[in-house]
Protein backbone atom coordinates (compact mmCIF):
# COMPACT_ATOMS: atom_id res chain seq x y z
CA UNK A 1 0.00 0.00 0.00
CA UNK A 2 1.25 3.44 -0.66
CA UNK A 3 1.58 6.11 1.38
CA UNK A 4 -0.54 9.14 0.72
CA UNK A 5 0.78 12.66 -0.08
CA UNK A 6 -2.55 14.89 0.03
CA UNK A 7 -2.69 17.94 -1.53
CA UNK A 8 -5.09 20.42 -0.37
CA UNK A 9 -5.53 23.58 -3.02
CA UNK A 10 -7.66 26.58 -0.76
CA UNK A 11 -8.81 29.73 -1.75
CA UNK A 12 -8.93 33.05 0.21
CA UNK A 13 -12.62 34.64 -1.01
CA UNK A 14 -14.69 37.59 0.63
CA UNK A 15 -16.35 36.36 3.66
CA UNK A 16 -20.10 34.38 2.71
CA UNK A 17 -22.11 36.33 4.76
CA UNK A 18 -20.71 39.83 3.10
CA UNK A 19 -22.90 41.13 0.24
CA UNK A 20 -20.19 42.14 -2.76
CA UNK A 21 -19.95 45.69 -3.50
CA UNK A 22 -19.27 46.17 -7.21
CA UNK A 23 -15.78 48.02 -7.43
CA UNK A 24 -15.89 51.69 -9.35
CA UNK A 25 -14.58 50.47 -12.62
CA UNK A 26 -17.66 48.50 -12.67
CA UNK A 27 -15.17 45.16 -13.79
CA UNK A 28 -14.73 43.69 -10.13
CA UNK A 29 -15.89 43.41 -6.67
CA UNK A 30 -14.41 45.91 -4.37
CA UNK A 31 -12.29 43.44 -1.57
CA UNK A 32 -10.35 46.12 -0.34
CA UNK A 33 -11.21 46.29 3.34
CA UNK A 34 -13.54 43.78 3.49
CA UNK A 35 -13.55 40.82 5.66
CA UNK A 36 -12.14 37.75 3.96
CA UNK A 37 -11.84 33.94 4.68
CA UNK A 38 -11.37 30.60 3.74
CA UNK A 39 -13.24 29.63 0.93
CA UNK A 40 -16.03 27.21 3.00
CA UNK A 41 -15.70 24.19 0.35
CA UNK A 42 -11.83 24.31 0.77
CA UNK A 43 -12.60 23.92 4.73
CA UNK A 44 -14.30 20.26 4.03
CA UNK A 45 -11.13 19.50 2.13
CA UNK A 46 -8.88 20.20 4.72
CA UNK A 47 -11.14 18.42 7.20
CA UNK A 48 -11.35 14.85 4.76
CA UNK A 49 -7.87 15.07 4.79
CA UNK A 50 -7.10 15.36 8.09
CA UNK A 51 -9.88 12.80 9.09
CA UNK A 52 -8.29 10.26 6.43
CA UNK A 53 -4.77 10.90 8.37
CA UNK A 54 -7.02 10.57 11.89
CA UNK A 55 -8.69 6.81 10.05
CA UNK A 56 -5.04 5.58 8.87
CA UNK A 57 -2.12 7.48 10.74
CA UNK A 58 -0.06 5.47 9.34
CA UNK A 59 -0.45 5.91 6.09
CA UNK A 60 -0.32 9.77 5.96
CA UNK A 61 2.90 10.72 4.92
CA UNK A 62 1.84 14.49 4.14
CA UNK A 63 -0.66 17.52 3.98
CA UNK A 64 0.09 20.04 2.02
CA UNK A 65 -2.13 23.48 1.77
CA UNK A 66 -1.68 25.62 -0.99
CA UNK A 67 -3.06 28.80 -2.30
CA UNK A 68 -2.13 31.00 -5.53
CA UNK A 69 -3.27 34.79 -4.73
CA UNK A 70 -2.35 37.56 -3.00
CA UNK A 71 0.29 37.38 -0.21
CA UNK A 72 -2.44 37.62 2.45
CA UNK A 73 -3.42 34.48 1.12
CA UNK A 74 -1.05 33.23 3.87
CA UNK A 75 -3.67 33.99 6.47
CA UNK A 76 -6.03 31.07 4.50
CA UNK A 77 -3.08 28.55 5.00
CA UNK A 78 -2.12 29.28 8.56
CA UNK A 79 -5.89 28.31 9.11
CA UNK A 80 -5.74 25.45 7.29
CA UNK A 81 -2.37 24.15 8.81
CA UNK A 82 -4.34 25.14 12.44
CA UNK A 83 -6.81 22.62 11.18
CA UNK A 84 -4.28 20.21 11.01
CA UNK A 85 -2.30 20.49 7.29
CA UNK A 86 1.19 19.61 7.66
CA UNK A 87 2.73 22.52 5.69
CA UNK A 88 1.85 25.02 3.45
CA UNK A 89 2.77 26.18 -0.25
CA UNK A 90 2.14 29.84 -1.29
CA UNK A 91 2.24 31.10 -5.10
CA UNK A 92 2.03 35.00 -4.49
CA UNK A 93 0.12 36.11 -7.73
CA UNK A 94 0.17 39.47 -6.34
CA UNK A 95 -2.07 42.11 -5.09
CA UNK A 96 -4.29 41.97 -8.22
CA UNK A 97 -4.05 38.39 -9.13
CA UNK A 98 -6.83 36.93 -10.81
CA UNK A 99 -5.96 33.64 -11.66
CA UNK A 100 -8.45 31.62 -13.93
CA UNK A 101 -9.34 27.89 -12.96
CA UNK A 102 -7.23 26.93 -16.11
CA UNK A 103 -4.21 28.65 -14.55
CA UNK A 104 -4.57 27.47 -11.20
CA UNK A 105 -4.65 23.64 -12.51
CA UNK A 106 -2.01 24.30 -14.42
CA UNK A 107 0.06 25.08 -11.36
CA UNK A 108 -1.38 22.49 -9.42
CA UNK A 109 -0.10 20.08 -12.02
CA UNK A 110 2.81 21.43 -11.34
CA UNK A 111 3.08 21.10 -7.49
CA UNK A 112 1.61 17.98 -7.97
CA UNK A 113 4.88 16.35 -9.87
CA UNK A 114 7.37 18.46 -7.63
CA UNK A 115 5.86 17.15 -4.25
CA UNK A 116 5.04 13.59 -5.71
CA UNK A 117 1.28 13.99 -4.52
CA UNK A 118 -1.27 11.28 -5.30
CA UNK A 119 -4.12 12.38 -4.07
CA UNK A 120 -5.48 16.24 -4.79
CA UNK A 121 -8.92 17.00 -2.44
CA UNK A 122 -10.29 20.46 -3.72
CA UNK A 123 -13.53 21.74 -2.58
CA UNK A 124 -16.04 21.42 -5.71
CA UNK A 125 -16.56 25.36 -6.07
CA UNK A 126 -15.55 29.01 -4.94
CA UNK A 127 -17.51 31.33 -3.73
CA UNK A 128 -16.49 34.01 -5.33
CA UNK A 129 -16.28 33.00 -9.45
CA UNK A 130 -18.60 30.00 -8.92
CA UNK A 131 -16.73 28.39 -11.79
CA UNK A 132 -16.39 24.78 -10.27
CA UNK A 133 -14.23 23.99 -12.79
CA UNK A 134 -10.35 22.93 -11.07
CA UNK A 135 -10.36 19.81 -9.85
CA UNK A 136 -12.05 18.25 -13.35
CA UNK A 137 -9.26 20.57 -14.86
CA UNK A 138 -6.08 19.47 -12.62
CA UNK A 139 -7.50 15.98 -13.52
CA UNK A 140 -7.72 16.16 -16.94
CA UNK A 141 -4.47 17.37 -16.96
CA UNK A 142 -2.58 15.08 -14.89
CA UNK A 143 -4.95 11.87 -16.67
CA UNK A 144 -5.98 10.95 -12.96
CA UNK A 145 -9.66 9.82 -12.27
CA UNK A 146 -11.54 12.28 -10.50
CA UNK A 147 -15.13 12.19 -8.53
CA UNK A 148 -16.80 15.03 -7.93
CA UNK A 149 -19.04 16.72 -5.12
CA UNK A 150 -17.99 14.14 -2.74
CA UNK A 151 -20.24 13.43 0.03
CA UNK A 152 -18.59 10.77 1.61
CA UNK A 153 -15.29 9.66 0.82
CA UNK A 154 -13.50 6.42 1.93
CA UNK A 155 -9.63 5.05 1.67
CA UNK A 156 -9.46 1.28 1.44
CA UNK A 157 -6.25 -0.30 0.16
CA UNK A 158 -5.40 2.00 -2.63
CA UNK A 159 -8.96 2.45 -3.63
CA UNK A 160 -10.83 5.31 -3.03
CA UNK A 161 -14.42 5.10 -2.75
CA UNK A 162 -16.44 8.23 -3.24
CA UNK A 163 -20.60 9.10 -2.68
CA UNK A 164 -20.94 12.05 -5.31
CA UNK A 165 -24.08 14.24 -4.96
CA UNK A 166 -25.41 14.52 -8.34
CA UNK A 167 -28.95 15.21 -9.51
CA UNK A 168 -31.42 13.30 -7.81
CA UNK A 169 -29.05 11.83 -5.67
CA UNK A 170 -26.33 9.95 -4.97
CA UNK A 171 -23.57 8.20 -7.14
CA UNK A 172 -20.64 5.91 -5.86
CA UNK A 173 -17.59 5.66 -7.97
CA UNK A 174 -14.57 4.10 -6.79
CA UNK A 175 -11.09 5.03 -8.26
CA UNK A 176 -7.44 4.06 -7.60
CA UNK A 177 -4.69 6.52 -6.78
CA UNK A 178 -3.93 9.17 -7.81
CA UNK A 179 -7.10 10.77 -7.88
CA UNK A 180 -8.88 14.24 -7.68
CA UNK A 181 -12.00 14.69 -5.55
CA UNK A 182 -13.61 17.81 -4.96
CA UNK A 183 -15.73 18.10 -1.39
CA UNK A 184 -19.22 18.59 -1.23
CA UNK A 185 -21.59 20.32 1.89
CA UNK A 186 -22.56 17.09 3.09
CA UNK A 187 -19.10 15.46 3.26
CA UNK A 188 -18.41 16.83 7.35
CA UNK A 189 -18.36 19.12 9.34
CA UNK A 190 -15.09 21.42 9.46
CA UNK A 191 -13.83 21.61 12.59
CA UNK A 192 -12.84 25.02 14.63
CA UNK A 193 -8.86 26.26 14.58
CA UNK A 194 -8.29 25.93 18.61
CA UNK A 195 -5.67 28.58 20.39
CA UNK A 196 -3.20 25.85 20.83
CA UNK A 197 -3.74 24.65 17.19
CA UNK A 198 -3.33 28.30 15.80
CA UNK A 199 0.12 28.63 18.22
CA UNK A 200 1.23 25.38 16.54
CA UNK A 201 0.33 26.33 12.78
CA UNK A 202 2.56 29.52 13.22
CA UNK A 203 6.00 27.31 13.46
CA UNK A 204 4.94 25.19 10.50
CA UNK A 205 6.77 25.66 7.57
CA UNK A 206 5.01 27.89 4.51
CA UNK A 207 6.93 28.02 1.29
CA UNK A 208 6.34 31.31 -0.85
CA UNK A 209 7.26 31.14 -4.14
CA UNK A 210 6.94 33.56 -7.12
CA UNK A 211 4.21 33.12 -9.86
CA UNK A 212 6.68 33.80 -12.59
CA UNK A 213 8.53 30.40 -11.57
CA UNK A 214 5.67 28.79 -13.11
CA UNK A 215 6.16 29.57 -16.40
CA UNK A 216 4.09 31.35 -18.93
CA UNK A 217 0.77 30.41 -20.01
CA UNK A 218 -1.50 31.17 -16.93
CA UNK A 219 -2.83 34.69 -18.70
CA UNK A 220 -6.33 35.40 -18.39
CA UNK A 221 -8.20 33.84 -21.14
CA UNK A 222 -11.56 35.35 -20.47
CA UNK A 223 -12.16 39.53 -20.82
CA UNK A 224 -14.67 40.57 -17.51
CA UNK A 225 -16.58 43.52 -19.86
CA UNK A 226 -18.34 44.03 -16.60
CA UNK A 227 -19.53 43.09 -13.67
CA UNK A 228 -23.37 44.88 -12.03
CA UNK A 229 -25.61 44.22 -9.61
CA UNK A 230 -28.65 41.95 -10.49
CA UNK A 231 -32.13 43.24 -11.38
CA UNK A 232 -33.59 44.18 -7.61
CA UNK A 233 -36.36 42.63 -6.85
CA UNK A 234 -39.85 44.24 -5.64
CA UNK A 235 -41.95 42.86 -3.19
CA UNK A 236 -45.11 42.45 -4.04
CA UNK A 237 -46.48 43.55 -0.77
CA UNK A 238 -48.60 41.45 1.73
CA UNK A 239 -51.94 39.72 2.25
CA UNK A 240 -53.94 39.37 5.15
CA UNK A 241 -54.87 35.97 5.22
CA UNK A 242 -54.40 32.39 3.66
CA UNK A 243 -56.73 33.10 1.43
CA UNK A 244 -55.48 36.05 -0.02
CA UNK A 245 -52.28 34.24 -0.32
CA UNK A 246 -53.85 31.41 -2.19
CA UNK A 247 -55.98 34.14 -4.58
CA UNK A 248 -52.61 35.64 -5.17
CA UNK A 249 -50.62 32.85 -6.41
CA UNK A 250 -53.42 32.21 -8.49
CA UNK A 251 -53.39 35.16 -9.82
CA UNK A 252 -49.39 34.94 -10.15
CA UNK A 253 -49.80 31.79 -12.11
CA UNK A 254 -47.59 30.25 -9.39
CA UNK A 255 -49.98 27.66 -8.88
CA UNK B 1 -15.88 59.81 -36.23
CA UNK B 2 -14.05 58.80 -39.24
CA UNK B 3 -11.74 56.05 -37.81
CA UNK B 4 -12.37 53.17 -39.81
CA UNK B 5 -14.48 49.79 -38.69
CA UNK B 6 -12.47 47.00 -38.25
CA UNK B 7 -14.07 43.16 -36.64
CA UNK B 8 -12.29 41.99 -34.62
CA UNK B 9 -9.89 39.71 -35.47
CA UNK B 10 -9.80 36.54 -32.93
CA UNK B 11 -9.66 33.09 -33.75
CA UNK B 12 -13.40 32.28 -33.56
CA UNK B 13 -13.65 35.36 -35.46
CA UNK B 14 -12.00 33.78 -38.51
CA UNK B 15 -13.76 30.41 -38.37
CA UNK B 16 -16.76 29.73 -39.16
CA UNK B 17 -18.97 29.22 -36.01
CA UNK B 18 -20.20 25.75 -35.29
CA UNK B 19 -22.10 23.98 -32.22
CA UNK B 20 -21.57 20.65 -30.18
CA UNK B 21 -24.64 20.47 -27.99
CA UNK B 22 -23.68 17.47 -25.54
CA UNK B 23 -27.30 15.47 -24.80
CA UNK B 24 -27.64 13.55 -21.83
CA UNK B 25 -30.18 10.55 -21.59
CA UNK B 26 -31.67 8.40 -19.26
CA UNK B 27 -34.06 5.48 -19.38
CA UNK B 28 -34.49 6.31 -23.44
CA UNK B 29 -35.53 9.73 -22.63
CA UNK B 30 -33.32 13.20 -23.61
CA UNK B 31 -32.88 15.07 -19.96
CA UNK B 32 -34.95 17.42 -19.48
CA UNK B 33 -31.74 19.65 -18.23
CA UNK B 34 -30.11 19.37 -22.20
CA UNK B 35 -33.60 20.75 -23.70
CA UNK B 36 -32.59 24.24 -22.33
CA UNK B 37 -28.98 24.08 -23.34
CA UNK B 38 -29.99 22.99 -26.68
CA UNK B 39 -31.96 26.85 -26.90
CA UNK B 40 -28.57 28.36 -25.52
CA UNK B 41 -26.74 26.50 -28.51
CA UNK B 42 -28.99 28.04 -31.17
CA UNK B 43 -29.02 31.19 -29.71
CA UNK B 44 -25.37 30.96 -30.33
CA UNK B 45 -25.92 31.96 -34.34
CA UNK B 46 -24.15 28.88 -36.00
CA UNK B 47 -25.56 25.31 -36.76
CA UNK B 48 -26.10 23.22 -33.73
CA UNK B 49 -24.47 19.16 -33.75
CA UNK B 50 -25.96 17.53 -31.07
CA UNK B 51 -24.02 14.55 -29.81
CA UNK B 52 -25.58 11.17 -27.70
CA UNK B 53 -23.26 8.46 -26.80
CA UNK B 54 -24.23 5.28 -25.38
CA UNK B 55 -25.82 1.66 -25.37
CA UNK B 56 -28.96 3.19 -27.79
CA UNK B 57 -28.19 6.10 -28.53
CA UNK B 58 -29.35 5.58 -32.22
CA UNK B 59 -32.74 5.77 -30.38
CA UNK B 60 -31.74 9.00 -28.61
CA UNK B 61 -30.55 10.27 -31.65
CA UNK B 62 -33.46 9.72 -33.93
CA UNK B 63 -35.51 11.91 -30.67
CA UNK B 64 -32.85 14.70 -30.51
CA UNK B 65 -33.35 14.75 -34.37
CA UNK B 66 -36.98 15.98 -33.85
CA UNK B 67 -35.88 18.91 -32.20
CA UNK B 68 -35.71 22.57 -32.88
CA UNK B 69 -32.68 24.22 -33.90
CA UNK B 70 -30.95 20.94 -34.32
CA UNK B 71 -29.10 20.68 -38.16
CA UNK B 72 -26.79 17.27 -37.05
CA UNK B 73 -26.85 14.50 -34.40
CA UNK B 74 -23.84 12.69 -34.26
CA UNK B 75 -24.04 9.37 -32.12
CA UNK B 76 -21.61 6.48 -30.64
CA UNK B 77 -22.85 3.37 -29.66
CA UNK B 78 -20.69 2.31 -26.95
CA UNK B 79 -22.02 1.13 -23.77
CA UNK B 80 -18.79 2.51 -21.52
CA UNK B 81 -19.88 5.87 -22.15
CA UNK B 82 -23.51 4.52 -20.62
CA UNK B 83 -22.69 6.39 -16.78
CA UNK B 84 -21.52 9.68 -18.05
CA UNK B 85 -17.79 8.84 -16.74
CA UNK B 86 -16.10 11.98 -17.32
CA UNK B 87 -11.98 10.04 -18.01
CA UNK B 88 -13.70 8.14 -21.10
CA UNK B 89 -16.44 10.89 -21.70
CA UNK B 90 -14.10 13.86 -22.10
CA UNK B 91 -11.64 12.73 -24.48
CA UNK B 92 -14.36 10.98 -26.61
CA UNK B 93 -16.06 14.91 -26.83
CA UNK B 94 -12.43 16.07 -27.27
CA UNK B 95 -11.49 13.61 -30.36
CA UNK B 96 -14.90 15.03 -32.02
CA UNK B 97 -14.89 18.72 -31.36
CA UNK B 98 -11.58 18.51 -33.17
CA UNK B 99 -12.01 16.06 -35.51
CA UNK B 100 -15.96 18.66 -36.25
CA UNK B 101 -13.76 22.18 -36.20
CA UNK B 102 -16.13 23.26 -33.82
CA UNK B 103 -15.80 26.23 -32.13
CA UNK B 104 -18.36 25.67 -28.88
CA UNK B 105 -18.65 22.61 -27.14
CA UNK B 106 -22.17 23.21 -24.90
CA UNK B 107 -23.73 21.30 -22.13
CA UNK B 108 -26.04 21.82 -19.30
CA UNK B 109 -24.47 22.93 -16.05
CA UNK B 110 -25.70 19.54 -14.55
CA UNK B 111 -24.02 17.63 -12.50
CA UNK B 112 -23.37 15.21 -15.62
CA UNK B 113 -22.31 18.37 -17.36
CA UNK B 114 -20.18 20.15 -14.69
CA UNK B 115 -18.42 16.85 -14.29
CA UNK B 116 -17.15 16.60 -17.65
CA UNK B 117 -16.93 20.14 -19.47
CA UNK B 118 -13.95 21.45 -17.72
CA UNK B 119 -12.10 17.90 -18.20
CA UNK B 120 -12.66 18.74 -21.86
CA UNK B 121 -11.90 22.59 -21.69
CA UNK B 122 -8.41 21.57 -19.91
CA UNK B 123 -7.74 18.69 -22.49
CA UNK B 124 -8.67 21.51 -25.04
CA UNK B 125 -6.38 24.24 -23.37
CA UNK B 126 -9.45 26.45 -22.97
CA UNK B 127 -10.87 28.44 -20.35
CA UNK B 128 -14.55 27.02 -19.69
CA UNK B 129 -17.74 29.30 -19.15
CA UNK B 130 -19.70 27.61 -15.91
CA UNK B 131 -23.35 28.59 -15.88
CA UNK B 132 -24.30 30.88 -17.97
CA UNK B 133 -27.89 33.05 -18.21
CA UNK B 134 -27.17 34.77 -21.10
CA UNK B 135 -25.28 35.54 -24.16
CA UNK B 136 -24.49 39.16 -25.98
CA UNK B 137 -22.75 37.55 -28.73
CA UNK B 138 -21.20 34.34 -30.07
CA UNK B 139 -18.51 34.99 -27.50
CA UNK B 140 -19.73 37.05 -25.12
CA UNK B 141 -21.39 35.45 -22.50
CA UNK B 142 -23.70 36.96 -18.96
CA UNK B 143 -23.17 34.65 -16.18
CA UNK B 144 -23.93 34.78 -12.31
CA UNK B 145 -20.86 35.18 -9.94
CA UNK B 146 -20.80 35.40 -5.51
CA UNK B 147 -23.69 33.43 -5.87
CA UNK B 148 -25.54 35.37 -7.70
CA UNK B 149 -24.99 38.43 -6.12
CA UNK B 150 -23.27 40.28 -8.74
CA UNK B 151 -23.63 39.78 -12.83
CA UNK B 152 -20.64 39.42 -14.82
CA UNK B 153 -20.22 39.89 -18.64
CA UNK B 154 -17.36 38.00 -19.85
CA UNK B 155 -15.74 37.42 -23.48
CA UNK B 156 -13.99 34.93 -25.34
CA UNK B 157 -10.55 35.35 -27.54
CA UNK B 158 -10.87 31.74 -27.44
CA UNK B 159 -10.43 29.27 -30.41
CA UNK B 160 -13.42 26.94 -29.10
CA UNK B 161 -15.52 27.95 -26.29
CA UNK B 162 -16.47 25.20 -23.62
CA UNK B 163 -20.34 26.23 -22.05
CA UNK B 164 -22.10 24.93 -19.21
CA UNK B 165 -26.01 26.42 -19.28
CA UNK B 166 -28.19 27.01 -16.36
CA UNK B 167 -31.42 25.32 -17.05
CA UNK B 168 -33.56 28.01 -15.83
CA UNK B 169 -31.92 30.71 -17.98
CA UNK B 170 -33.26 29.78 -21.36
CA UNK B 171 -36.73 27.81 -22.56
CA UNK B 172 -36.74 24.36 -23.09
CA UNK B 173 -36.02 23.29 -26.74
CA UNK B 174 -39.14 21.26 -28.31
CA UNK B 175 -40.13 19.34 -31.37
CA UNK B 176 -42.22 21.99 -32.64
CA UNK B 177 -41.68 22.85 -35.86
CA UNK B 178 -38.52 21.62 -36.38
CA UNK B 179 -37.65 19.58 -39.46
CA UNK B 180 -35.94 16.11 -39.10
CA UNK B 181 -31.96 16.17 -38.43
CA UNK B 182 -29.36 14.52 -40.36
CA UNK B 183 -28.11 11.43 -37.98
CA UNK B 184 -24.76 9.98 -38.35
CA UNK B 185 -22.07 8.12 -36.78
CA UNK B 186 -19.40 10.40 -34.77
CA UNK B 187 -16.29 10.07 -36.44
CA UNK B 188 -14.35 9.43 -33.43
CA UNK B 189 -14.49 7.07 -30.48
CA UNK B 190 -10.77 6.96 -28.64
CA UNK B 191 -12.52 4.56 -26.37
CA UNK B 192 -10.10 5.70 -23.24
CA UNK B 193 -9.62 3.33 -20.41
CA UNK B 194 -11.75 3.91 -17.76
CA UNK B 195 -9.87 5.05 -14.15
CA UNK B 196 -12.90 5.28 -11.92
CA UNK B 197 -15.33 2.83 -11.75
CA UNK B 198 -18.65 3.37 -11.63
CA UNK B 199 -20.71 1.45 -8.45
CA UNK B 200 -24.01 2.34 -7.98
CA UNK B 201 -26.75 4.98 -7.53
CA UNK B 202 -28.78 5.73 -5.10
CA UNK B 203 -31.43 8.55 -6.64
CA UNK B 204 -34.81 9.68 -4.88
CA UNK B 205 -37.48 7.54 -5.66
CA UNK B 206 -40.42 9.52 -3.74
CA UNK B 207 -42.63 11.08 -5.76
CA UNK B 208 -41.39 14.41 -4.53
CA UNK B 209 -38.74 16.25 -6.85
CA UNK B 210 -35.69 16.83 -6.92
CA UNK B 211 -34.49 20.35 -5.27
CA UNK B 212 -32.36 21.63 -7.96
CA UNK B 213 -34.67 21.04 -10.67
CA UNK B 214 -37.98 21.22 -8.99
CA UNK B 215 -40.47 23.50 -10.20
CA UNK B 216 -42.08 24.39 -7.02
CA UNK B 217 -40.16 24.39 -3.85
CA UNK B 218 -41.03 24.96 -0.22
CA UNK B 219 -38.48 25.73 2.04
CA UNK B 220 -38.98 25.88 5.64
CA UNK B 221 -36.23 27.53 8.50
CA UNK B 222 -35.61 28.39 12.27
CA UNK B 223 -39.43 29.29 12.61
CA UNK B 224 -40.01 25.34 12.45
CA UNK B 225 -38.39 25.66 15.83
CA UNK B 226 -37.59 21.53 15.87
CA UNK B 227 -37.24 18.76 13.25
CA UNK B 228 -40.30 17.09 14.51
CA UNK B 229 -42.31 20.56 13.30
CA UNK B 230 -40.30 20.72 10.47
CA UNK B 231 -41.31 17.29 8.89
CA UNK B 232 -45.16 17.60 10.38
CA UNK B 233 -45.68 20.82 9.05
CA UNK B 234 -43.69 21.01 6.06
CA UNK B 235 -44.04 17.67 4.18
CA UNK B 236 -47.85 17.70 3.85
CA UNK B 237 -47.50 21.23 2.43
CA UNK B 238 -44.94 20.14 0.07
CA UNK B 239 -47.05 17.23 -1.01
CA UNK B 240 -49.96 19.21 -1.54
CA UNK B 241 -47.69 21.47 -3.89
CA UNK B 242 -46.37 18.65 -5.89
CA UNK B 243 -43.01 20.75 -4.13
CA UNK B 244 -39.58 20.00 -3.31
CA UNK B 245 -38.61 20.96 0.28
CA UNK B 246 -35.69 23.38 1.31
CA UNK B 247 -34.04 24.63 4.40
CA UNK B 248 -32.35 27.33 5.28
CA UNK B 249 -28.63 27.38 6.64
CA UNK B 250 -30.53 28.19 9.95
CA UNK B 251 -32.65 25.45 9.88
CA UNK B 252 -30.15 22.85 8.86
CA UNK B 253 -27.54 24.10 11.02
CA UNK B 254 -30.15 23.47 14.02
CA UNK B 255 -30.41 19.69 12.81
CA UNK B 256 -34.39 20.49 11.75
CA UNK B 257 -33.48 19.25 8.13
CA UNK B 258 -30.37 17.23 6.27
CA UNK B 259 -27.79 19.28 4.67
CA UNK B 260 -28.64 18.57 1.54
CA UNK B 261 -32.05 20.55 1.51
CA UNK B 262 -29.51 23.81 2.25
CA UNK B 263 -30.84 26.39 -0.28
CA UNK B 264 -28.46 29.45 -0.49
CA UNK B 265 -24.74 30.58 -1.53
CA UNK B 266 -23.19 27.44 0.73
CA UNK B 267 -26.03 24.89 -0.41
CA UNK B 268 -27.83 24.31 -3.33
CA UNK B 269 -29.07 27.45 -5.70
CA UNK B 270 -32.40 26.91 -6.95
CA UNK B 271 -35.01 29.19 -9.45
CA UNK B 272 -38.36 27.40 -9.26
CA UNK B 273 -41.79 29.10 -10.75
CA UNK B 274 -42.45 28.84 -6.52
CA UNK B 275 -40.51 29.35 -4.11
CA UNK B 276 -42.47 29.56 -1.02
CA UNK B 277 -40.47 30.69 2.65
CA UNK B 278 -41.71 29.19 5.60
CA UNK B 279 -40.33 30.84 8.83
CA UNK B 280 -37.37 31.93 7.31
CA UNK B 281 -35.80 35.55 7.74
CA UNK B 282 -34.05 36.26 4.75
CA UNK B 283 -30.27 36.36 5.51
CA UNK B 284 -27.89 37.08 2.19
CA UNK B 285 -26.48 33.57 2.34
CA UNK B 286 -30.71 32.52 1.74
CA UNK B 287 -31.53 35.18 -0.52
CA UNK B 288 -28.59 33.79 -3.20
CA UNK B 289 -29.86 30.51 -3.08
CA UNK B 290 -33.35 31.58 -4.29
CA UNK B 291 -33.74 35.26 -5.52
CA UNK B 292 -33.88 33.94 -8.86
CA UNK B 293 -37.15 32.31 -8.42
CA UNK B 294 -40.07 33.44 -10.61
CA UNK B 295 -41.90 34.04 -7.92
CA UNK B 296 -41.53 34.18 -3.74
CA UNK B 297 -44.43 33.63 -1.43
CA UNK B 298 -43.12 34.09 2.35
CA UNK B 299 -45.36 32.79 5.71
CA UNK B 300 -43.32 34.78 8.89
CA UNK B 301 -44.91 36.41 11.63
CA UNK B 302 -41.99 39.43 11.90
CA UNK B 303 -43.54 41.62 9.59
CA UNK B 304 -40.03 43.23 9.33
CA UNK B 305 -38.45 40.08 8.04
CA UNK B 306 -36.11 41.10 5.45
CA UNK B 307 -37.35 38.08 3.24
CA UNK B 308 -40.68 40.22 2.80
CA UNK B 309 -38.39 42.69 0.34
CA UNK B 310 -38.27 40.41 -2.14
CA UNK B 311 -41.39 38.14 -1.44
CA UNK B 312 -44.11 38.38 -4.66
CA UNK B 313 -47.11 37.98 -2.01
CA UNK B 314 -46.40 37.86 1.66
CA UNK B 315 -48.39 37.11 4.37
CA UNK B 316 -47.55 38.33 8.03
CA UNK B 317 -48.68 35.02 10.45
CA UNK B 318 -47.87 32.23 12.90
CA UNK B 319 -46.73 29.43 10.64
CA UNK B 320 -48.11 26.77 12.60
CA UNK B 321 -52.05 27.98 12.14
CA UNK B 322 -50.90 29.24 8.23
CA UNK B 323 -49.36 26.47 7.14
CA UNK B 324 -51.78 23.58 7.80
CA UNK B 325 -54.57 25.83 6.63
CA UNK B 326 -52.93 26.58 3.56
CA UNK B 327 -52.42 22.91 2.96
CA UNK B 328 -56.16 22.46 3.57
CA UNK B 329 -57.04 25.10 0.85
CA UNK B 330 -54.53 23.70 -1.90
CA UNK B 331 -56.32 20.23 -1.34
CA UNK B 332 -59.11 21.80 -2.74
Amino acid sequence: MTTLRILVPIKRVLDYALKPRIASSGKSIDLTGQKMSLNPFDELSIEASVRLREAHPARIADILAFSAGPAKSQDALRTAMAMGADRGLLVDAGVESDLEPLAVAKILKMVVQKEECNLVILGKQSIDDDAGQTGQMLAGLLGWGQATQAAELTLEGDNITVVKEVDGGTETVRGKLPMVVTTDLRLNEPRYASLPNIMKAKKKKLDKVALAEYGAGLERRLEVLQVVEPPPRQGGGKVEDVGGLVAKLKELGAI
Amino acid sequence: MFALRRAPTSPSNRRLLSTLAVLEHRGGQISASSLPALTAASKLGGPVTAFVAGTDSAAIAALAAKLTGVQKVLHVENAKYDKGMPENFAPLLVANVKAGGFTHVVGAHSAFGKNILPRVAALLDVQAVSDITGIVDANTFVRPIYAGNAIATVKSAQAVNVITVRGTAFPAATEEGASAAEVAKAPEDPDTEMLTEWVGENLATSERPDLSTATKVVSGGRGLKDRENFEKYMQPLADALGAAIGASRAAVDAGFADNSLQVGQTGKVVAPQLYMAVGISGAIQHLAGMKDSKVIAAINKDADAPIFQVADVGLVADLFQAVPELTEKLKE
